[in-house]
């Protein structure tokens, strides 16, 4: 995913060309995967804030200018937003079609493969792991907040929603306590085990780099042709 | 006699800050055993599980686990003989997938491979939860989360399985199905618990705990008989439960 984004972002902006294949390349991964469009298109929601962005280049670069439909743009502008909409739209489209095949243990499991430091995808691990419990606790001190009638929404009664946070915080801390507890009383001793030893097959690592490799391929021969 | 799978001799310990918890605490575990901690909450009783697990050392006494004393060299050891299954499974259940969590133990103490593999489908199997394996624990429900702790424990093959407070926060239908599961378990077993039936159901015998010192030591039926016994030590039968009319296993 990440190679094929930085080729996406090598590619020339001149080269119209190359975007449509990266286009191809990862509408098939799409399709392959079988994503359902509204799914995808309620993700690319994301996009928005840039596409605003992207729309108002022309009108405020510098530079030279040529006119479309009538109004007078600058051309700097036109390459700066088209070159964020394609980039970014190919970008974050390959974004969800990971996140939306690969259940995040696959995505930790994964990166531990790819050799990344195991205290990393640890501290990743559990904070997917106690997202739902922290924020279970939270839920229910708003709860009891409420049933107690205290009901914060303004800036001015930010010191029950500041007490809270720190319940929270020292919550959280002396949960971290206990599991430390647990994991030592299974034999921890400061160095995560090696838990899977499957190696990957040639097989995965073909297909896992079919896509990118086909995308850098199609980068560096529009920066050739550039 | 065997050797006992669990020996606590004389065993005293304050807090840092002086706070005396435990007093000259005595007692011994067979093979096959299944023992009950009684007691009032604040007795000492999740302070003494944890030094069956060398996580807190004595200031006076010792505990020795299948013969091997727990002392700072053999703390490694201690802690695979001694499987401790904690109150609240979210502290146990760590890992992203439950696999990977009953994997962890065992992973420890450097089993790999298709052993590791073996262990974690062997204890899943054992608590009925190998179904759930690749799910993420916290999609699990309380019930299924405490079996899973168990498993996580078994994977390690210990002497002895502690559990604190199995029962807590069950439903009458969960509490139930893991009574079921812990009595097939094939393994010495000593239980904290506040639920009396529980400890009636499960365990031949009990020891009460109050104020940091073992007060009473014997079959689980006649402690939970002693009217005079139990009301010194704050512990209460649920209403109209009367251990005498049920019939042993």
């Amino acid at each position: 995913m990440l190679l094929y984004v930085l080729a996406v972002v090598a590619t020339p902006r001149e080269a119209f060309w190359a975007f449509g294949v990266h286009a191809v390349l990862v509408g098939g991964a799409v399709a392959v995967a079988r994503i359902p469009a509204g799914f995808l298109l309620r993700r690319l929601l994301v996009l928005i804030p840039f596409v605003l962005f992207a729309v108002f280049l022309p009108f405020f670069g510098g530079g030279a200018r040529t006119d479309v439909l009538g109004l007078s743009v600058s051309v700097e502008g036109l390459w700066g937003a088209w070159t964020i909409l394609a980039k970014a739209t190919l970008g974050v489209t390959a974004s969800i079609v990971m996140a939306a095949t690969t259940e995040v243990p696959d995505i930790l499991l994964g990166l531990d493969r790819l050799r990344a430091p195991r205290l990393i995808t640890a501290i990743a691990g559990f904070m997917v792991r106690y997202l739902d419990v922290v924020l279970g606790e939270m839920h229910r001190m708003r709860i009891a907040m409420l049933s107690r009638g205290y009901d914060p929404r303004w800036i001015w009664q930010g010191r029950a929603l500041a007490t809270s946070a720190g319940a929270l915080f020292i919550r959280s801390y002396e949960r971290g306590e206990r599991v430390y507890q647990a994991m030592v009383a299974r034999g921890y001793e400061g160095q995560m085990p090696v838990l899977s030893s499957v190696p990957t097959r040639s097989g995965s690592w073909v297909r896992a780099l079919a896509i990118p490799s086909i995308a850098w391929a199609v980068a560096v021969a529009a920066m050739l042709a550039a | 006699m065997s050797v006992p799978a669990l020996e606590v001799r004389n065993l005293s310990f304050g807090y840092p800050d002086g706070t005396p918890v435990l007093h000259a605490v005595d007692f011994h575990v067979h093979p096959g055993e299944r023992v009950a901690l009684l007691g009032p909450n604040g007795a000492g009783k999740t302070t003494l599980v944890l030094h069956l697990n060398a996580i807190f050392q004595p200031s006076a006494g010792s505990v020795t686990v299948a013969g091997l004393p727990a002392t700072d060299e053999n703390v490694h050891e201690i802690r695979r003989r001694t499987g401790l299954v904690f109150q609240d499974p979210d502290d146990q259940l760590f890992m992203p997938t439950v696999r990977q969590d009953v994997a962890f133990g065992p992973a420890n103490f450097g089993v790999t491979g298709p052993e590791l593999d073996d262990r974690v489908r062997d204890a899943l199997q054992a608590v009925g939860m190998l179904d759930v394996a690749d799910r993420p624990p916290h999609h699990l429900s309380l019930g299924q989360r405490r079996r899973v702790a168990v498993a996580t424990v078994l994977a390690m093959q210990p002497e002895i399985l502690v559990l604190d407070e199995p029962s807590s926060n069950l439903d009458p239908a969960s509490r139930h199905e893991l009574a079921h599961i812990l009595e097939a378990l094939d393994i010495t077993m000593f239980m904290v618990t506040h639920d009396l039936p529980y400890a009636l159901e499960l365990c031949e015998r009990s020891l009460v705990m109050n104020n940091g010192r073992i007060v009473a030591d014997g079959p689980t039926s006649v402690i939970l008989g002693d009217r005079e016994l139990m009301r010194a030590n704050r512990l209460e039968l649920p209403y109209g439960f009367d251990p005498s009319l049920v019939q042993p296993h």
